[in-house]
């Protein structure tokens, strides 16, 4: 393996049984992507022999592509851990949903909101959370540990300073710690090392002929009948993949000739797009990103 | 070929190029404005590490909140936060990743301004090489001087000099050479070995990846081509074999790992090791990983480790080779960089955590201040957010360590304040102190049980809190002369009066206090072991040395009673006439004036002295120590 790779696995290894020393009730939040692949294969890396001691857990959305569910169903199985997957209840009884509510409200309910409901209701001091610092402009200046309110809030401006391999997990009652063991990786590390490594992930990732529909210039894939056309669309065969797989109607694919993890990573030396590109809940409004986080989405 | 064998061939040659790539960590810094962000924009931008859908975003913004007049403004590349980029600053570390043919580099931009030093501080702690930028129309500034200093005792050996923004100095080597001259002393002074002084423009891109035409009289190497070729093996292979246990890891009756991250030298299956602080002895049996035994464990690798003994080891032990183990002491000498916004006070406790353990610890002695500016050493008795002192610490047990010179991972600690749980000091060993071995407790054959039994009463401290005037002095009396009726033993330490001797030396600041409460609460232990029932009645304002005098007594001995008068009215009764003084200006740090109180959160017993007379509060303080058997 590389000698990067080495260094940053060894780094984040490091860091995951850190947390599991430190902290009472962890819990990993998996999003089922690339990177949640590569931090689930880390976890196990740093236990073994023992499973890891700490349950996996889903905020289902109800919007992931089919493909994802019974691949996370299968991931979860084979690292013998405990799979929690929650959907916030009164989104799911309002029908809460992208086209009728929009990427904005969806995104608060079924995911931040969501995320922090499931965190209280099962008493996690700790969440893993698979984001790095290479993504976008804020995750850049979050810490390994980063510390929530018991509002689940980030303050940006008053992180706790990090110094060495010596983390500070001490938290009060309620308060709690979003842990980022990939912080220092690049998407074109998380690839080489899933080739290293030999990691599933899910085949949406590698391109296909798949039905697509153009919108606002990205292609957005019809994953079921629960897309709504607009008029005048008519979905098409494309050979596309997906560099980011967030919820579908959110997520939009690429063209793309890459059928396997080789073709990934020579498309990546030369690509001129970053990856969050496909992800339509990012430009909502200046610093979205950031003002998503201190709310409390990952 | 096809599409896809072509990708499998392409890759399998980057792969072979990328194999030997190294990974440079590297830290920005200097004073607001000398260009730190932008530098980094243009390494970015220069080597072609933005994306076009970035790009877009970022010739929006520059046209939005730019401050380069509608040209492309590379420091909103780096300036992640909102706040930052509407300010123009930079408030916290960003972490920024690129690669060339010959390395991969982790950049943390790090901030300039002095209230964010500790953020610096974060950076600096992981980083091989520094990047100090001077305006070389400013020179060599106080934060310059200050920066430097931390990456000289953070242990950062090698820092490029870069001289930014010579276009506005028309290029003169003459102003170069002054800056570079300068700082080459200064870094001398700050334990710094290796500058490599750079003249450059970030904003025009001059020696940052391209030789610069302007500058023919320059014949180094440009920022980049340092920076790939620069060698900075620190060679933490070749020193002794440490790890810090992080993890025991039972997964079965037959299986007992440790798991941790080697944070020097190398081990094997048969080596003969120590685990401290314990000193018990052991070998390795395997070099556990989910790929499979390993040969060798070398610094930097993440494994679990099974000995051929059962020996007890506890998550924060240190596994060290035998002949060449780790210090262990309860006591060592080490630099402090405080970074918490109240003040570091000396005996103060606080959570000291060094490698994979976390204990209780205080500053005994803050042997004197450094000015980061002159390197000047200064009397003081507290330490402010951002100064830097040189102390000596003692720990609640002993612990493992080296000097921080040596092995960073083994020397480098940070202090957490026990009620906000926030990190609020960085600290880097210099050396143990002996005195924890020679001063070993004087073993006594008649111990406090014997002691207590001849009296036929459980020794405890009724340690009295609240406002001066509240009753404190006034109850304790009566209730001494309550107990001295039934027959038992007391004692009673009052403020005033311990202030007219023993704390004579101490005036009323903030570190004075800590002081007074510290001494207290090492005579009324004294007084517990004695076999007394000890009486404190003293303001004691703060919560930290209040848990500071319980942590000093065994279970069950401190009784923590508040007397709850509200501030009105003890300023109403003012029995001393200190409260008109201090309302007058005459009197400074008068607590519930210009000082704070901070009340008990779970006290053993509240007294309302509104509510009852100074005669019942005495009663019931009596009431509770015969119903909790204490007489």
């Amino acid at each position: 393996m590389l000698a990067h790779l080495k260094q940053l696995e060894a780094e984040s290894i490091h860091i995951i049984r850190e947390v599991a020393a430190q902290f009472s009730n962890p819990v990993m939040l998996y999003s089922i992507g690339k990177d949640s692949s590569v931090m689930l294969h880390l976890a196990r890396k740093a236990f073994y022999p023992a499973p890891p001691p700490f349950p996996l857990m889903h905020i289902d959305t109800t919007w992931k592509f089919r493909e994802m569910i019974a691949f996370r169903d299968r991931m979860a199985r084979e690292a013998g851990m405990q799979l929690i997957a929650y959907t916030n209840p009164e989104g799911l009884a309002r029908g809460i949903n992208p086209f009728d509510h929009g990427s904005a409200l969806y995104t608060d309910i079924m995911k931040t909101q969501a995320l922090k409901q499931a965190l209280d209701a099962y008493g996690f001091d700790v969440a893993f959370g698979g984001a790095r610092r290479d993504e976008e402009a804020s995750r850049a200046k979050e810490r390994v540990f980063s510390f929530r309110t018991r509002a689940h809030r980030w303050d940006p401006r008053n992180q706790r300073p990090e110094l060495w391999r010596v983390y500070n997990g001490r938290v009060a009652k309620g308060e709690s710690v979003r842990a980022f063991p990939l912080s220092n990786w690049t998407e074109l590390d998380i690839w080489q090392y899933i080739h290293a490594q030999d990691i599933p992930v899910v085949p949406l990732y590698f391109s296909a002929p798949r039905p697509v529909v153009q919108r606002d210039g990205q292609w957005i894939m019809v994953d079921d009948d629960r897309l709504p056309l607009q008029p005048g669309e008519v979905p098409q065969m494309r050979k596309v993949r997906f560099r980011t797989l967030g919820c579908y109607p959110l997520t939009a694919a690429v063209d793309s000739e890459a059928e396997d993890l080789a073709g990934i990573i020579t498309e990546m030396m030369v690509s001129r797009t970053s990856e969050r590109h496909g992800r339509l809940i990012d430009k909502d409004q200046a610093g979205s990103m950031e003002k998503k986080k201190q709310e409390g989405y990952f | 070929m096809t599409l896809q064998s072509r990708a499998t061939a392409e890759l399998a040659a980057y792969l072979e190029q990328q194999g030997d790539l190294g990974l440079l960590r590297f830290i920005t810094c200097g004073s607001v404005d000398d260009g730190k962000s932008t530098l980094i924009g243009r390494l970015l931008y220069d080597s072609k590490m933005i994306f076009e859908d970035q790009l877009a975003q970022l010739e929006a913004d520059s046209r939005r909140i730019g401050t380069t007049g509608g040209q492309i403004d590379l420091a909103l590349l780096v300036d992640g936060l909102q706040a930052e980029r509407e300010q123009g600053i930079t408030i916290d570390v960003a972490y920024r990743f690129f690669a060339t043919n010959r390395r991969k580099f982790v950049v943390a931009d790090t901030p300039g301004h002095e209230q964010y030093t500790r953020n610096m501080a974060t950076g600096a702690s992981t980083a091989q090489l520094a990047v100090i930028l001077v305006d070389a129309r400013k020179g060599v500034l106080t934060q310059t001087r200050r920066h430097s200093m931390i990456v000289g005792l953070l242990g950062i050996r090698h820092v490029v000099l870069a001289v930014n923004k010579m276009d506005l100095v028309e290029y003169s080597q003459a102003r170069f050479e002054e800056i570079a001259a300068e700082f080459a002393e200064f870094a001398k002074q700050v334990g710094i070995p290796n500058v490599q002084p750079i003249p450059m423009s970030a904003l025009t891109g001059d020696n940052v990846l391209q030789q610069s035409r302007n500058m023919p009289w320059y014949d180094g190497p440009t920022l980049l081509s340092h920076l790939e070729t620069v060698d900075v093996t620190s060679d933490d292979t070749a020193k002794p074999f440490r790890m810090p246990v992080q993890w025991v890891n039972r997964p079965n009756q037959d299986f007992r790992g440790y798991a941790g991250t080697v944070v020097g030298g190398k081990v094997r299956p048969g080596d003969r090791i120590v685990v401290l602080p314990s000193m018990r002895q052991s070998s390795v049996q395997r070099i556990v990983t989910f790929d499979g035994d390993l040969d060798e464990a070398v610094a930097g690798d993440a494994v679990t480790l099974t000995l051929a003994d059962e020996i007890d080891i506890a998550a924060g032990d240190v596994i060290a080779l035998a002949d060449q183990p780790a210090e262990v002491s309860d006591q060592f000498a080490a630099h402090l960089l405080w970074m918490g916004t109240e003040p570091m006070l000396p005996g103060r406790q606080y959570l000291l955590r060094i490698g994979a353990v976390t204990v209780p610890a205080e500053v005994t002695e803050l042997k004197y201040k450094i000015n980061v500016n002159t390197l000047e050493h200064l009397a003081g008795k507290a330490l402010d957010l951002n100064e830097l002192a040189f102390c000596n610490l003692a720990l609640d047990h002993a612990v493992a360590f080296d000097p921080y010179e040596q092995n960073r991972d083994m020397g480098g600690f940070i202090l957490i304040d026990r009620f906000t749980n926030a990190t609020v000091g960085a600290g880097m060993i210099a050396f143990g102190l002996r005195r924890a071995t020679n001063l070993a407790w004087h073993k006594l054959d008649v111990d406090k049980e014997a002691r207590a039994k001849l009296k036929g009463q459980s020794p405890c401290v009724l340690w009295f809190t609240g406002f001066s005037g509240s009753g404190k002095s006034t109850i304790a009396n009566l209730v001494e002369k309550k107990l001295h009726a039934l027959g038992r033993h007391t004692y009673v330490l009052d403020g005033d009066n311990v202030r007219h001797g023993l704390n004579k030396d101490l005036g009323f600041t903030e570190a004075d206090r800590v002081e007074n409460i510290r001494r207290i609460g090492e005579v009324a232990k004294l007084f517990v072991d004695a076999g007394m029932i000890t009486i404190t009645a003293f303001i004691s304002p703060f919560r930290a040395e209040r848990r500071m005098a319980r942590e000093l007594m065994g279970e069950g001995e401190f009784i923590e009673v508040f007397i709850d008068t509200p501030l009105e009215e003890c300023e109403k009764r003012d029995p001393k006439g200190l409260y008109k003084k201090a309302r007058a200006g005459k009197l400074a740090n008068f607590t519930g004036i210009d000082s704070a109180y901070e009340p008990p959160e779970t006290p053993e017993l509240v007294i309302r002295t509104q509510e009852i007379s100074a005669e019942d509060a005495a009663e019931k303080v009596v009431a509770m120590l015969r119903e909790r058997g204490y007489i």
